[in-house]
């Protein structure tokens, strides 16, 4: 078995003529988080839903634990199972509980008992301050707590690799930090990640290796303290410059 | 009212700092100054209303009585002594309205959600069904359906084919199915491509697999936003089961039109109307305070 939980090589992408992630390969070992950065466009969402067979790739190799899972003869349910993903918005399953939602998988996929799954959905909700919310509905929830919700609702499957495509980029400010400390905790519990985001500073407080795209390649990567602090590559700088200017660094 | 300053005094109750958790709320003076005027407003409004109203329909009323059509009028259409003579007969009829719209409404719902689900689904294998499908709700939803009741309840029986049957409240149903099912169908499709795209990447990526995302995620909130529209439906199902009396199905309208012509009064008919109303109007009332809570809870949805 491979050290990597997931690597890329020579992943290409593209909708129609448009070209969107071209020779992307990066390696994620285990127990780490990589960081996607890039304008908006550059195909950081596009890459992560690559990465969970939401969308099919034209070329390259995508492999998870060492197993090739763009063949195209892999069971993508399957894969999907190893895979936890949260999206920027309209995860939650509006019409079920938040336990509902939570247990949800666990009983239709892992083929859990009802009180088996209630109760360690329970466990889950407790442990990150939610238990008080079981018996809500999603649009009872603020912004941040249905973030931090999907977030549980993702583990719940204990997936070998969790995607967390900007899942704070549609929250205001005070609730970005709630959502960001549950990932850190997660960070600190050793879950694996791959995450694209548009908050710098949470990218170097969680970040092991931060990687900034462009256009649909990888023009820089490195430590956060490298890329984000001392950019090497004048596109990164720009980007940066500008993000900078925006108010968000 | 306007003159009330809302901002200053907007915290009742707010004198006993350290004990307010303790203490109950007790609206304050202004609060209780403002629901006595609200009252007050209610009332005149109660009045305007009630007077606006007894002195149109009064109007209306004695407008009507007093017309010289008036005595023939009632004659005709309100003779209510005749009514409940032949109100048995119809009730009997009007059985095989009810029975009628509990079967084809069954059927109509199977055969509406196969095709919304052939026609919302891309998997390759069922393209001839797709086409097929997209063909049948064209065709059907731009005839009448008295021209469908003619051809199936008439054309049939032509056919002379063995097996077939020649009932022609069977043919007479099949008919209905036939034209609310492709209705039917375009309002849950509608339904299941307003789901948001996200609610099954969502799922799948939670590893469901197709039949399950549809099972558990999508069709639960597809079926919760038509329900005001399948309802309509339902409602306008009831009426149309009227429509196979043409084929000598012994309805509600065809006892009320042997008992009318027997006696050239047309009260049976409206004898026939007013069962009719009994069920459409509870039913439209329900629909109405549907529709508006699944309108507050969309509301609800937007702002969270
Ligand atoms: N389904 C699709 N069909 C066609 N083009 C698409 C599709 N999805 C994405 N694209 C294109 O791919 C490019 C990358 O989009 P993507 O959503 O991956 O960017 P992003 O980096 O996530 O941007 P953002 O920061 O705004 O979320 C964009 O130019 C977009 O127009
Ligand atoms: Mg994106």
């Amino acid at each position: 078995m491979s050290a990597h939980v997931l690597s890329l090589v020579g992943v290409r992408k593209s909708f129609g003529s448009e070209v969107v992630l071209e020779d992307i390969s990066f390696n994620v070992p285990v127990h780490t988080a990589t960081v996607f950065i890039g304008a908006s466009g550059s195909g950081k969402s596009t890459l992560l839903r690559c990465i969970n067979l939401l969308d099919g790739i034209d070329d390259g190799v995508i492999s998870l634990d060492g197993q090739s899972i763009s063949d195209p003869r892999v069971n993508t349910d399957e894969i999907r199972r190893k895979l936890g993903m949260v999206f920027q918005s309209f995860n939650l399953f509006p019409h079920m509980t938040v336990m509902e939602n939570v247990t949800l998988a666990p009983i239709r996929v892992q083929g859990l008992t009802k009180s088996d799954a209630e109760e360690q959905a329970a466990e889950l909700l407790k442990r990150f301050g939610l238990l008080d919310k079981a018996k809500s509905y999603p649009d009872r929830l603020s912004g941040g707590q249905q973030q931090r919700v999907a977030i549980i609702r993702s583990l719940a499957v204990r997936p070998r690799l969790l995607l967390l495509d900007e899942i704070t980029s549609a929250l205001d400010p005070v609730l970005v930090n709630e959502v960001l400390s549950t990932v850190r905790d997660l960070k600190r519990d050793g879950m694996t990640m791959v995450l694209a985001t548009h908050e710098m500073g949470f990218a170097k407080q969680v970040a092991d290796e931060v990687c900034f795209l462009h256009k649909g390649r990888i023009v820089e990567w490195g430590s956060p303290e490298q890329v984000i602090d001392s950019p090497r590559d004048p596109r990164t700088q720009d980007f940066l410059k500008r993000v900078h200017e925006a108010g968000r660094l | 009212m306007s003159s009330l300053n809302e901002g200053a005094t907007s915290r009742p109750g707010s004198s006993g700092f350290e004990n307010r958790a303790f203490v109950a709320w007790e609206p304050s003076a202004l609060e209780l100054e403002r629901r006595a005027i609200r009252r007050k407003q209610n009332h005149r409004n109660v009045i305007i209303a009630s007077l606006s109203s007894v002195l149109v329909l009064g109007t209306l009323l004695v407008v009507a009585i007093t017309s010289p059509g008036w005595k023939s009028l009632t004659d005709t259409f309100f003779k209510w002594a005749y009514g409940f003579e032949v109100l048995p007969k119809i009730i009997l009829g009007f059985t095989t309205n009810i029975l009628l719209t509990i079967i084809a409404a069954t059927c109509v719902a199977i055969f509406g959600m196969a095709i919304a689900l052939t026609r919302t689904s891309r998997s390759p294998a069922l393209t001839p069904f797709r086409i097929l499908a997209t063909i049948y709700v064209d065709i059907f939803r731009g005839i009448p359906m008295l021209l469908i009741i003619l051809l199936v309840g008439f054309g049939i029986p032509a056919l002379r084919l063995r097996g077939l049957t020649n009932n022609v409240l069977i043919l007479g149903t099949t008919a209905v199915v036939i034209t609310y099912s492709a209705y039917v169908a375009e309002v849950l499709r509608s339904g299941i491509l307003t789901v948001h795209p996200s609610q099954r990447a969502a799922a799948r990526s939670l590893g469901l697999s197709n039949f399950q995302t549809l099972r558990h995620v999508v069709l639960p909130q597809a079926l919760r936003r038509v329900t005001p529209p399948l309802l309509n439906d339902l409602v306008s199902l009831i009426k149309d089961t009227g429509l196979v009396s043409i084929l000598g199905v012994t309805d509600a309208v065809r006892a009320a039109q042997i008992s009318s012509s027997r006696s050239f009064n047309y009260t049976p008919y409206v004898m026939a109307a007013i069962l009719f109303l009994m069920v459409t109007i509870p039913l439209t009332r329900f629909t109405d305070r549907t529709m508006r809570h699944a309108i507050e809870r969309q509301n609800a949805q937007g702002m969270a």
